[in-house]
């Protein structure tokens, strides 16, 4: 596992540290994987045979076939290629989505305006209404249905797989906050994922799109999930698939660990005074825990347990390049301000989430003494 | 009459800071409006309301254009 150098790092929602089997298959296919992979010559099949070594191990990992696989250059191009293809191939243009989507579908949405989109609301936990969005997804000029497998900011599981949509309407699932860390929905067209999420390397997006679906590329370029974003980074695609699978191989034992240091976190926060914490207790991804302390500002609570030694992340306005708190939280009726997002490393000792626990008791404290409240 | 707290220019949680000392200020019944610029306070507001027991009543906007959050004391 990796060694202590990430401790107090605790953001791994944004992006896990690079995972002991994709660095050093990494180094490995950068002095083999240099050649393009449409070519015929030596140097060309041998990249061929790592990135479809690559396509095959991501395909299992995932509930997919090699030829259904194809890597994009980030996730958010994975999730915009998935989410627009399924709806270019389609007459209509509209896309029913839950509130709480990743930004990155919600920009593919936005990106041409349309009566026909329609965003479903969620409950206070965060999951969304199915009926709601069953009943959206039969109106005239929905051309696909965009619902994620668990929601990246609060954790709470999406109930992708019970959703009832009539034949012709596609599914794009957002699985990235899911990959590695839970079971996957099986019903989608197509969907995304981000390598860097489950201990790839960053600049490796997976998008898995269904043969039995119709998916057109949105952008320029040829069809086809070969080449996605022009040339394929072949190593770092063979690092994020060999990443996937040593996750996938513990992923149970670190899921038991993680949900009782979770917990742990849970008890802490739930005990300060006027805090509340957001996201489904139960039915939520294992590594990921959501608070929002009344009467803090989320830059503040940020820094001040940066200083200590602690990053996470904060769906607050303070924190954002705008002035609009996240999305996800306003959706659920919950407090925007004082809001800590917590994502443990597969490799966070119980030791280091006492260290956190005590650390954020004693920041909200401080904080809350300065303002006299 | 409406109690009123001017909170625009104030980023969050200022608006709600206010809120949480002016509401002791009224009677039980009576509503209070916050006046705030900030974003946040649009969900905040609520928010705050439901967690401490009192009552959203919901938003008006002020002469200049400024949303005004109104909530009801109740306890």
């Amino acid at each position: 596992m990796n060694v202590t150098s990430a401790r107090g790092y605790l953001d791994t929602a944004s992006a896990e540290p690079l995972h002991p089997a994709a660095r050093e298959t990494l180094l490995a296919a950068l002095d083999r994987g240099y050649a393009d992979p449409r070519r015929l010559h030596r140097a060309g099949r041998d990249a061929r045979l790592l990135l479809d070594n690559a396509r095959a191990v991501v395909a299992e990992c995932i509930g997919a076939r090699a030829d259904e696989i194809g890597f994009a250059a980030s996730g958010t191009d994975a999730v915009h290629r998935g989410l627009l293809g399924l709806a270019r191939a389609r007459s209509g243009e509209g896309v029913v989505h839950s509130a709480v989507e990743h930004s990155a579908v919600l920009q593919a949405v936005g990106w041409q305006d349309s009566p026909a989109h329609q965003s479903v609301p969620v409950d206070a936990a965060g999951r969304v209404d199915l009926a709601a969005m069953a009943d959206a997804a039969r109106r005239p000029g929905v051309a696909v249905v965009a619902l994620q497998a668990a929601n990246q900011e609060v954790g709470t599981v999406q109930p992708v797989d019970a959703l009832d949509l009539p034949d012709d309407v596609p599914l794009f699932v957002d699985a990235a906050a899911s990959v590695g860390r839970l079971p996957l929905p099986t019903r989608w067209s197509a969907l995304a994922a981000s390598a860097h999420k489950w201990g790839g390397p960053g600049g490796v997006g997976v998008l898995a799109v269904r043969r039995s679906a119709r998916w057109t590329t949105p952008f320029p370029g040829d069809d086809g999930l070969d080449q996605l974003s022009g040339s394929t980074w072949v190593p770092g695609a063979l690092a994020a698939a060999a990443a996937l699978q040593a996750v996938l191989a513990e992923r149970d034992e670190t899921a038991a660990r993680q949900h009782a240091q979770v917990d742990r976190i849970r008890a802490c926060a739930g005990a300060l005074p006027d805090t509340e914490v957001v996201g489904d207790p139960v039915d939520r991804l294992p590594h990921l825990i959501t608070f929002s302390c009344l009467y803090v500002s989320g830059d503040e609570l940020v820094a001040g347990l940066d200083r200590r030694g602690f990053g996470v992340a904060s769906g607050s306005a303070c924190t954002a390049s705008t002035l609009e708190p996240s999305h996800v939280l306003a959706a659920m009726g919950a407090l925007t301000h004082g809001n800590v997002r917590v994502s443990l490393r597969a490799d966070t000792t119980d030791d280091e989430v006492e260290g956190f626990c005590a650390a954020l008791t004693a920041v909200v404290t401080d904080i809350r003494a300065g303002i006299g409240t | 009459m409406t109690a009123e707290i001017d909170c625009r220019g104030r980023v969050c949680p200022g608006p709600i800071i206010e809120l949480a000392k002016a509401l002791p200020g009224i009677a039980v019944g009576d509503v209070l409006a916050v006046v705030a610029d900030d974003p946040a306070a649009r969900h905040d507001v609520p928010a705050w309301c439901r967690m401490r027991g009192q009552e959203y009543v919901g938003e008006e906007t002020a002469d200049d254009g400024v949303p005004r959050y109104v909530v009801r004391r109740l306890s």
